[in-house]
């Protein structure tokens, strides 16, 4: 009977005390779950907190100067009496070596990264890709005395040469491709083997003909350039582009790799050629990959500091003609990091303000360009998968 | 584990902190500013702990930063190469700071061009012409057909307001102007840009880079001194009320032999 009891309560003492640890462990549950959530949330409060600080300090700009000024007016004086705060120049600027980066950066980092996924033996992409992805590595202030003391002096005493021989390198080999792919499309119809095989080569001729013409033509213009000045768009836009490559390359070629093996054995199933499969298979796959890709290695260019503040010649004017990439700009990152120093509350407020509604303005930016890839993302899932 | 790694990296910070605070606490002397002033207050300062066993720290942020530097109390001197203007020291009063100026040396402006370039002399009104963008090419200032790479340096330069100050007066730098966020980029710019025209501190002139007379007048120590270059001024370090005992002493070394060497030594004249 004791006995009983006894073990009876040690079986309810040992079940209250299974129910107390059950209870401790689920605390402890809860507790890490709430540590987690908290640090992850840390980066999104930083995020608001960020555009918090920048909106109520540019605020400010607005109140005292209104729109109009800001975006419509070239005249950037900020230190003059009376101050003139024009950013149209410095906003043009930042589009401009932006865009040049990303013309560069973004065929050759979707070419590079096709290579290196679909091309390459896995032997020699495994030394390749780190090689590529150790461009991220340098810090920008080393780009940026490289363009500053070697690449300026550089592109102002062989200029135009060094323009020529960059366009038959690249344009060349494009060309080339062209032409192949062109004459293979345009004897597609025709019937007969024999035929199809002297049509071909007579538009091969004709086709590498006129591209040679225009290849030359525009190497000339290029060679007959003279660079006054080595700091200037173009100078950034090619530094920016080997700064935005590692991640379009990366990123891109992360994409590639994902799409499988089962969609390249089936397109080579059904016969089609490496280059039809790389085409028609993997690239639509991987578009909305690439797309981000491409989006996040823009967003690089934009948000790059020391190259351009170094190495674009700091002009607050818009090019004249507006695409002439020989002439310096003046970027809205450049302008915070430079003018940071004097703008100061002691100086005059919209001078101090004025940088802040350039950072809301940079802020806004990357944030619409980075919901746009969301959207197209989210699309492009929808249509591989569906219907 | 992960909690032992937060609190150690929390422990970093707080002894980051305190370090921070211990050190503006020591009886070291802190200096922020100009960058011209710079180079003469870091030999200054090599000299001077080695002689007194005083630790100095020089920052060299210019002449804007110093002065907000020495009206937030964060630096016992500022280098400027400009003085002080009103609403600075309006800011300063309003903060119960009095901003004490001395002079530490002289300096010149040097207007520097391309060594290939062959003009040798210019007016006040042709460099003002240039800056504000009224002349465009070489040839209307006396050189060759060749057009104009105007540079010029960041708004927070104290070289930059003296030469607006100086030569331009009410004039507006042209908008295609270079801007260059220090003296060594300059030079280094206009030694490597045939066409480039520049302005730097002339203790940072060297042979890369060819001085241009003003108004026919070389620059140099002496042209300087007896006050027939144009483009010269004196150098200031400000203190927050009369300097005593080591920043008096620090302030008060360009009236000695040695701070007089050193002035000479980096390519500033002495004013004593």
């Amino acid at each position: 009977m004791n006995g009983d009891v006894a073990s009876n309560q040690s079986r309810s003492s040992e079940f209250i005390v299974s129910a107390q640890k059950h209870k401790i462990q689920k605390i402890k549950q809860k507790a890490g779950e709430a540590i987690l959530l908290l640090i992850a949330s840390f980066v999104a409060i930083v995020v608001f907190f960020i555009f918090w600080f920048v909106a109520r300090d540019a605020v400010p700009f607005f109140r005292l100067r209104g729109f109009a000024e800001f975006f419509t007016s070239a005249d950037w004086y900020p230190a003059d009496d009376p101050p003139k705060f024009g950013s149209l120049a410095i906003i043009y600027g930042s589009l401009m070596v932006t865009l040049g980066s990303a013309l560069i950066a973004v065929p050759m980092g979707v070419i590079a990264s096709i290579c290196l996924s679909d091309i390459l033996p896995f032997s020699v992409r495994q030394y390749v890709k780190p090689v590529i992805e150790m461009l991220a590595a340098i810090p920008s202030v080393a780009y940026g005395f490289f363009a500053l003391v070697v690449f300026a002096p550089l592109l102002q005493n062989n200029g135009g040469p060094i323009l020529m021989w960059t366009w038959w390198v690249i344009a060349a080999p494009f060309f080339l491709l062209a032409v192949i792919v062109a004459s293979e499309l345009l004897t597609t119809s025709i019937a007969k083997e024999s035929m199809k095989k002297s049509a071909k080569m007579a538009l091969n001729i004709v086709l590498s003909l006129l591209a040679i013409l225009f290849l030359y033509v525009v190497g000339n213009h290029l060679q007959g350039l003279v660079i006054m000045s080595g700091t200037n768009a173009l100078n950034v836009s090619i530094i920016l582009s080997f700064m935005a490559l590692p991640t379009i390359v990366s990123v891109s070629e992360d994409a590639l790799q994902a799409v499988g093996r089962e969609l390249r054995e089936g397109s080579y199933a059904l016969g089609a050629t490496r280059a039809e499969t790389i085409v028609k298979t993997i690239l639509p796959a991987a578009s909305s990959g690439i797309l981000a890709a491409v989006i996040l290695g823009i967003m690089r260019a934009l948000g790059e500091t020391m190259v351009v503040w170094m190495a674009s010649g700091n002009s607050s004017s818009i090019p004249v003609p507006f695409y002439n990439y020989l002439d310096s700009v003046r970027t809205l990152t450049a302008t915070i990091a430079g003018d940071m120093g004097e703008a100061d509350q002691v100086t005059g407020s919209a001078r101090f303000h004025v940088l802040f509604a350039m950072g809301l303005l940079l802020l806004i930016v990357s944030f619409v360009s980075n919901l746009i890839s969301e959207r197209i993302v989210v699309r492009q899932r929808k249509i591989l998968s569906g219907q | 584990m992960r909690k032992f790694g937060a609190v150690l990296t929390l422990m970093a910070i707080l002894a980051m902190i305190v370090a921070g605070n211990a050190g503006a606490a020591t009886k070291g002397i802190v200096i922020d500013g100009s960058t011209t002033v710079g180079p003469i207050a870091k030999s200054f300062a090599a000299y001077f702990t080695k002689k007194y066993k005083v630790p100095v720290t020089v920052s060299e942020s210019g002449s804007g930063n110093g002065a907000k530097s020495l009206i937030n109390k964060s630096c016992d001197i500022a280098d400027m190469s400009r003085s002080m203007k009103p609403q600075e020291l309006a800011a300063a009063k309003s903060k119960g700071v009095n901003p004490v100026q001395s002079v530490v040396a002289l300096d010149g402006i040097a207007i520097v061009v391309h060594p290939s370039n062959p003009v040798r002399s210019l007016s006040e009104a042709q460099i003002a012409d240039i800056y504000s963008g009224r002349i465009t090419n070489w040839r209307q200032a006396g050189g060759p057909n060749f057009p104009i790479v105007v540079i010029q340096r960041e708004s927070n330069s104290g070289t930059q307001e003296t030469f607006k100050d100086l030569v331009l007066k009410k004039a507006k730098v042209v908008r295609t102007a270079e801007t260059q966020a220090s003296n060594g980029a300059v030079k280094n710019r206009v030694s490597q840009t045939p066409g480039a025209i520049g302005f730097l501190g002339l203790g940072y002139v060297d042979s890369s880079v060819k001085k241009v007379a003003v108004n026919g007048v070389f620059p140099s120590v002496v042209t300087v001194k007896n006050r027939t270059y144009p483009l010269s001024r004196p150098l200031f370090m400000y203190t927050n009320g009369r300097p005593s005992g080591m920043v008096a002493k620090f302030v008060d070394l360009p009236k000695t032999p040695e701070g007089q060497r050193i002035i000479k030594e980096l390519g500033f004249v002495p004013k004593y």
